[in-house]
């Protein structure tokens, strides 16, 4: 049986969906309702509250963490000051993306790296020859994700300092209630958030007094499958749905580089070395024959498919995970990794690796959709994404 | 199909492998006879009631090689074979501390996080990299070794097949590949991990049936060969054959008689009758002659030909092949009769520990100090073991409420000082359960039968040259296109008419059958090499 999270005491009271889900070898929560729509809706107009401990996260410190996580990561870290964070993927030397993450600098010489698949061996291979430490912090640290138009009231209200000031891609530590936390503004929702790292003993201290500062701003507990939805409007990828970690391939093919996942503005090739630089550099140069891109799936054309079987169109209830094969005129020209209805832009959306010119934007493809057992297709165009880019995001 | 009486083709040895070759043969119309000196066929895979109520798995346990062609090919699972999961491994720990590995990837990672947070990550990247050396070497398993010396446009398609297949895996995993086939698995699990007993356990796979130790070079080689079994396309997926290892054997000859085959059980060959440099049929102990165009044998070679074929009847370099082909026993069987289950002081109860493999291997020091009483001519005073408990995964194995224990225990040498005999196969069997008991206490008062199997027993009971339990050692000089002697590899041998199909053919031994299938689809083929 797997564990739950230092916050399983509150979220297994309210998982009336008992809908868990197993996550880095913890249980969380799919939904708490067995609906999850309420859950989608809190965090576009009021604040989802999300565990998300079960990440992986490191604390890297020493007088060569700089640059041991500049040779490291694709970003240059030389430039996230202290109380920034940095979105960034590092790779293997070929310059195939091993994973993703949030990097924190919370002091000159001390960072904190979160990973979707445990990272410790491949930095600790990486830190040879110096003088930084790389501590698993993934089971003394919990984490919740507080995103959605109110977070910043909810947690302006109880926060000492306050945290109205800071600004997106921000951290800063601060006491919440009393609780002392580290608070960054960052998140997996494209939305206005925060995400709190709290030690694991203070882990249900904390829940409290967020659902209890947050009763008054419509504050919702979320699970996975409403955070689902939220990042793909938002454009994010995900670690296994929408690429394949290096270390999991099984085929060369199925591996990515940051520039075939639309990551380009990761990578700094100025930097003078990183892991991964020189296959980068070379194929920054001739351009990425792939490219991870946002479909827009054309409604008067699904309805037209579903209306072939003479049923009224269809969209999916929740966002999918599975591979579904994108078409030009004349043949496959990639696939789509994950998509959902968004219930806000009132589109049906989804990601997709596109070969060629096909991920040129504004291109027209078909992308499959199965209609009464039968595969049909429905006309999509390549969109830039986030689909879903509010200015209170960075506001 | 020959003259009513004549035989088409005759199979000595009613092995797993033996079966399989009589079953191909029978399919394709050939009238078929195997002659199986036991009482029951099955030979190294049999299951035997040996006390009233008790089934034992007398030599091999479990199932992983068994080529999922010959399952679908010959219908198997019509035959009655049911292969269910063995999902863990258990290794308890002299500090009262254990290692375990579940089914469970999660949890598996947990516990070996609980040991080493960095041998967590290593372990899913070496699976990852075993599998693709798993897939690199999987379809050599199923081709006739083509002989690199050669010029004939067979050999020559078959390296052709093998040199774009080596060149298709990358150079990163071709130099792995090259790693592996020759380093010790000791030396290739310290390039991983740090945990002692993790590696121990990890490494004893190399050491299965060979007479090395975990640091001798080569075994990390006969570790990837117990990867590669696949059960349903998973790789490295063990099981138990409902009914024991003989339910394979069973099915294989349910299959076979009803593709035609006769099975005569009880039934010595002696010799193989050879006529002008051509196998004609096959002589009895009790005299009796049988003829047929075909002749098969599924023993070992050195039993093979060293005491079947007149060496007269051979070219001396093939002679000397076979002589210097190596096949000595490492390894003896301790099957238990078992009143109550074993209470593990380090993970005490009847927890999930005890459904999957339990192994006696806390340390690669451990291994390695078996292995030395072994080279000097004593059976390890602490051996490796690699332990199940049959009856909790097929209840029918034993009476209700009972249990029957298989223990393969390494080493022990079939060269024992001053040979073996009833006092040292009892000090033997004492020598196990005292080492057993360390960890489980209340063992040694469980006991209600006990069977203890020596190299000796296997060699004069089952026929195991030297007790080799694969035919042969699973080392590099004796595999492939020298499996069992250079030129000779493709199943068939100097006496035209007359092939092999047992282990110690490519790709060898274990519970496999791709021996069988493949001497077969070459004896199908027809004509001399
Ligand atoms: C102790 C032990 C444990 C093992 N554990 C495993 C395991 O867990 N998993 C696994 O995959 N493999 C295991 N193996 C290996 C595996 O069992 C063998 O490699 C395989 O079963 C050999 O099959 P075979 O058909 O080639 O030969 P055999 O099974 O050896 O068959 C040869 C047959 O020939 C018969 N015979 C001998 N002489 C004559 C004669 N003169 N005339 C007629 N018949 C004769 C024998 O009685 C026997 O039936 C183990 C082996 C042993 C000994």
């Amino acid at each position: 049986m797997l564990p739950g999270t230092p916050f399983h005491e509150r979220t297994a009271a309210l998982c009336r969906a008992s809908n868990w889900r197993p996550w880095a070898g913890y249980l969380a929560a799919g939904s708490y309702d067995l609906y999850h729509d309420r859950e989608y809706w809190a965090i576009r107009n009021a604040a989802g509250l999300i565990d998300v401990s079960p990440l992986y996260k490191y604390l890297i410190r020493g007088p060569d963490a700089v640059r041991f996580l500049d040779r490291l990561v694709t970003r240059n870290v030389h430039k996230c000051r202290v109380g920034r964070v940095m979105y960034t993927p590092w790779c293997d030397g070929d310059g195939n993306v091993i994973d993703d993450g949030t990097l924190a600098r919370l002091d000159e010489s001390v960072f904190r790296l979160t990973s979707a698949d445990p990272s410790l061996l491949w930095f600790h291979d990486n830190a040879a020859g110096m003088d930084v430490s790389c501590e698993d912090i993934s089971g003394s640290t919990a984490a919740l994700a507080l995103q959605g138009p109110n977070a910043r009231k909810i947690l302006d209200a109880i926060s000492e300092p306050g945290i109205a000031d800071l600004g997106f891609f921000g951290v800063t530590d601060v006491e919440l209630a009393g609780i002392p936390v580290s608070v960054s503004r960052t998140g997996y929702t494209g939305d206005l958030g925060y995400e709190i790292w709290v030690d694991a003993g203070e882990a249900i201290p904390l829940w409290d007094v967020l659902m209890d500062a947050g009763r008054s701003y419509g504050i919702v507990p979320t699970g996975l499958m409403a955070l689902d939805m939220a990042r793909i409007e938002a454009g994010l990828i995900l670690v296994t749905v929408d690429y394949v970690p290096t270390h999991q391939a099984l085929l060369e093919s199925q591996k990515s580089t940051p520039l075939e996942l639309g990551l380009d503005w990761t990578v700094d090739l100025g930097k003078e070395h990183f892991v991964g630089r020189d296959a980068l550099a070379r194929q920054a140069e001739t351009g990425p024959e792939w490219q991870l891109r946002g479909l827009e799936i054309d409604w008067v054309s699904l309805e037209q498919a579903y209306g072939s079987a003479g049923l009224p169109p269809m969209v999916p209830s929740s966002a999918w995970r599975t591979s579904v094969p994108v078409y030009d005129g004349r043949g496959q020209v990639g696939y789509a990794t994950s998509g959902c209805w968004s219930p806000l832009l009132k589109k049906y959306i989804a990601l997709a690796h596109l070969e060629g010119t096909a991920g040129d934007l504004e291109t027209g493809l078909e992308m499959e959709v199965t209609v009464e057992h039968q595969r049909l297709r429905a006309s999509a165009t390549v969109v830039e994404t986030p689909f879903f880019d509010p200015p209170r995001k960075r506001g | 199909m020959g003259r009513a009486g004549v035989y088409d083709a005759i199979v000595i040895g009613g092995g797993h492998n033996g079966l399989t070759t009589a079953a191909y043969l029978a399919r394709a119309g050939r009238k078929v006879l195997v002659l199986e000196r036991r009482h029951l066929v099955g030979g190294s895979t049999v299951t035997e009631e040996i006390f009233p109520g008790y089934k034992f798995s007398v030599l091999s346990y479990v199932v992983s090689l068994l080529r999922p062609e010959i399952i679908r090919e010959l219908q198997l699972s019509r035959h009655g074979l049911e292969i269910l999961p063995l999902e863990s491994t258990f290794t308890p720990l002299p500090d009262g501390d254990h290692l375990a590995r579940w089914a469970d990837h999660d949890q598996t990672r947990r516990e070996i996080y609980r040991h080493s947070p960095l041998d967590a990550d290593a372990y899913d990247r070496f699976g990852q990299l075993m599998y693709r050396m798993a897939l690199a070497v999987k379809p050599i398993l199923s081709m006739v070794p083509p002989d690199p010396t050669s010029l004939s446009p067979k050999d020559l398609r078959g390296l052709l097949r093998l040199d774009r297949h080596l060149r298709d895996l990358g150079d990163t995993d071709f130099f792995m590949l090259y790693k592996l086939m020759t380093m010790s698995s000791a030396d290739f699990l310290d390039e991983w991990f740090e945990t002692d007993a993790l590696k121990a356990t990890m490494s004893a796979s190399g050491i299965i049936g060979t007479f090395l130790g975990p640091r001798s070079p080569g075994t990390a080689y006969v570790q990837l060969h117990h990867y590669m079994g696949e059960i349903d396309g998973a790789f490295r997926a063990w099981g138990f054959a409902r009914g024991g290892t003989g339910a394979v054997a069973d099915s294989i000859a349910s299959a076979a008689r009803a593709l035609g085959v006769t099975i005569r059980e009880n039934a010595t060959v002696v010799q193989v009758i050879v006529r002008g440099g051509r196998a004609v049929g096959v002589a009895l102990e009790d005299g009796e002659e049988i003829k047929a165009r075909t002749v098969v044998s599924g023993l070992d070679p050195r039993r093979t030909f060293l005491s079947l074929v007149d060496e007269a009847d051979l070219p001396q370099d093939y002679v000397h092949a076979i002589r210097r082909y190596r096949s000595v026993g490492s390894s003896g069987k301790v099957n238990l009769a078992l009143g109550e289950l074993p209470d593990f002081t380090s993970l005490p109860g009847d927890g999930d520990h005890l459904r999957g493999a339990i192994s006696i291997s806390p340390s690669q020091d451990y291994l390695e100090r078996a292995y030395d009483d072994a080279k000097y001519g004593e059976f390890s005073r602490r051996p490796y073991m690699d332990v199940i408990i049959p009856s909790l995964i097929d209840p029918g194995m034993a009476p209700p409420g009972k249990h029957v224990m298989s223990c393969f225990v390494q080493y022990a040498p079939y060269a024992l000082n001053g040979g073996w005999n009833d006092e040292r196969r009892e000090a033997f069997g004492d020598t196990v359960i005292d080492t057993l008991s360390e960890y489980a206490p209340n063992l040694r008062g469980a006991i209600i039968h006990r069977q203890v199997v020596t190299p000796q027993d296997m060699e004069d009971e089952f026929g195991l040259t030297g007790g080799n339990i694969f035919h042969g050692e699973l080392s590099l000089q004796q595999l492939f296109f020298l499996r069992p002697a250079p030129r000779w590899a493709n199943y068939r041998t100097p006496v035209r008419g007359f092939y092999l199909c047992g282990s110690g053919t490519h790709p060898g031994g274990g519970i496999c059958g791709g021996p069988g299938r493949l001497a077969a689809l070459e004896i199908l083929k027809g004509g001399v090499r």
